[in-house]
């Protein structure tokens, strides 16, 4: 069962080195564990760009689908039995990164 | 037997097997929505079938074979509609089997389900008075005070989150379960203080139906993990409230505070029993836990035939026991209560001021700072704090009797009655 593990943000600062550290080792945890499938930091939201090609021709958008104050600044995709075990795992995320994060089961 | 006599058997039966029922079905199917959809089936064919066949030897086990068909059936037919079917033979559960004489039970695996704590307060209450409780969705919308419909949909969507984010069917390990049974017994609590204090316009002050409920689930709980002290607290706690219920609402509709209480109407066996169970606790010698300490300050009220009689400076020492395990504002505030007993009015009033800034929304603190100001003779103030006391409670029968207290205010100042009317407790 794969879980989307959403880091939420709402500053533009990057991880700080000590965050940067912490991250790696929690990473090193989920591979070792076999929890690991895929994580990524996104950079910010104003670089990103809404494309609607379901008409006659593609229409671009500056900037993100939705303008909230807090955005995805990055995932992980994790690999649990159950909720219970992604819970504890997004806990350490949470931990490690420095910042809230959301978890949400794929289909 | 007559067709009343089975009627009743049936009512019986639904509230001991209902849970058992979906449990059963819930760790064969891997699938909440089929479980419970089955169990009401199965409980519908026996009100068809049991007055003209009998009642079957073994009733649990006729409902379960019953609703295990009626499981099989649906899934035959979604399985011809949506040709897969096998996910809902999925268990979550992948734990080796449990050693005999560990907590296994399937019932306790669906409580813990049910008061996930990744489902909202609100849901995990409604999910486990329909899943454990049995109680239809109908009466649990009614019980608080929204629309069916939403109700419905609130349970729908838990179901389907259980099953999409895949939450446990799973009694949590021995490191989690503190945390975990101790979210369960917040939860039987709110059913009952919901019963016990209801709130909103129009509703009846006190909810038997409700109150009963939490009592009858707590001790399904405290059957599966006897060992708990805070189970067998949470336990006693209700069963010496629940006890006071007929003594708490007038003829006349207004909440009687325990102080005004014909203690002759308090129900014996239930003090009885939650009096023994404190004596057990206490006989253990562990560090009691809150729902222990509560238990045992309504045990020292229960205790005393008169209010006169009230061992006050126990009850403080209780309070002072609950304080450094909970120093939320409203425990001081209850301890403050019985340190007017104890050290009087003035003592308590100062206590009482030092919440203002974190209860000033608290209808209790208005009332109980709406007493003491009475008690010392501040007329004025007293009726002020009354008013916001009238302005914040939720429950009818409370604001009716805070209404009186205020108005009596009114009439000893004008007679200049001597102080004919004492403390109160609440």
């Amino acid at each position: 069962m794969q879980y989307l593990v959403s880091v939420i943000y709402d500053a533009s600062d990057l991880a700080t080195p000590e965050e940067m550290a912490a991250i790696d080792v929690f990473n090193d945890g989920l591979i070792a564990a076999g929890h690991w499938v895929f994580a990524g930091g996104l950079a910010a939201p104003g670089s990103a760009t809404v494309i609607d090609n379901r008409g006659e021709e593609a229409i671009l958008t500056d900037g993100p689908f939705v303008e909230s104050k807090e955005f995805l600044a990055g995932f992980w995709i994790i690999d649990a039995a159950d909720l219970d075990v992604a819970l504890k795992l997004a806990a350490a995320g949470s931990k490690a990164c420095n910042r809230k994060v959301e978890v949400r089961p794929f289909r | 037997m007559s067709g009343a006599d089975v009627r009743e058997v049936i009512t019986q039966v639904h509230r001991e097997e209902w849970a058992r029922v979906v449990a059963s079905l819930t760790r064969r199917f891997g699938d909440l929505d089929i479980a419970e959809e089955a169990a009401a089936e199965a409980f519908g064919a026996a009100v068809e079938r049991w007055p003209a066949g009998g009642v079957p030897p073994n009733p649990g086990a006729w409902l379960t074979t019953t609703a295990s068909r009626k499981a099989i059936d649906r899934l035959r037919r979604e399985s011809k509609r949506a040709d897969k079917h096998k996910e809902a033979q999925v268990l979550y559960d992948d734990d080796p089997p449990e050693p005999a004489g560990a907590i296994d039970d399937d019932r306790l695996r669906l409580i813990f389900t049910c008061c996930h704590p990744a489902l909202a307060m609100q849901t995990r209450v409604a999910l486990t008075l329909r899943m454990v409780g049995g109680l239809t969705v109908p009466e649990i919308a009614r019980a608080f005070l929204i629309q069916e419909s939403a109700m419905e949909q609130r349970i729908t969507r838990a179901k389907a989150k259980i099953k999409a984010a895949r939450i446990p069917y799973r009694v949590p390990s021995a490191a989690d379960l503190p945390a975990r049974l101790s979210g369960v017994l917040t939860v039987l609590f709110l059913v009952f203080n919901e019963g016990y204090l209801a709130t909103g316009p129009g509703t009846d002050p006190v909810r038997p139906g409700l109150t009963a409920e939490a009592i009858r689930l707590t001790r399904v709980i405290r059957a599966l993990v006897p060992a708990d002290g805070e189970v067998a607290g949470l336990l006693a706690l209700m069963l010496l409230i629940e006890a006071r219920r007929t003594a708490r609402v007038s003829a006349g509709g207004e909440l009687v505070t325990l102080d005004e209480q014909d203690r002759r109407a308090w129900d014996a066996e239930l003090i009885a029993e939650g009096h023994r169970l404190v004596r057990e606790r206490l006989a253990t010698r562990e560090a009691p836990g809150r729902y222990q300490l509560l238990a045992a300050i309504n045990a020292v009220h229960t205790s005393a035939g008169d209010v006169r009689d009230t061992d006050w400076s126990q009850i403080v020492a209780l309070y002072d026991q609950l304080v450094r395990l909970d120093p939320s504002p409203v425990i001081a505030l209850n301890r403050a209560i019985a340190v007017a007993e104890l050290d009087g009015p003035e003592v308590a009033l100062a206590a009482v001021d030092r919440l203002a800034d974190r209860l000033a929304e608290y209808h209790a603190f208005h009332a109980t700072r709406a007493d003491l100001l009475r008690r010392l003779g501040r007329g004025d103030q007293s009726r002020a704090a009354y008013d916001k006391a009238i302005e914040l409670t939720r429950n009818t029968a409370e604001a009716a009797s805070l209404r009186r207290r205020r108005d009596q205010l009114g009439l000893a100042l004008r007679g200049s009655f001597s102080m004919i009317m004492k403390g109160r407790v609440g």
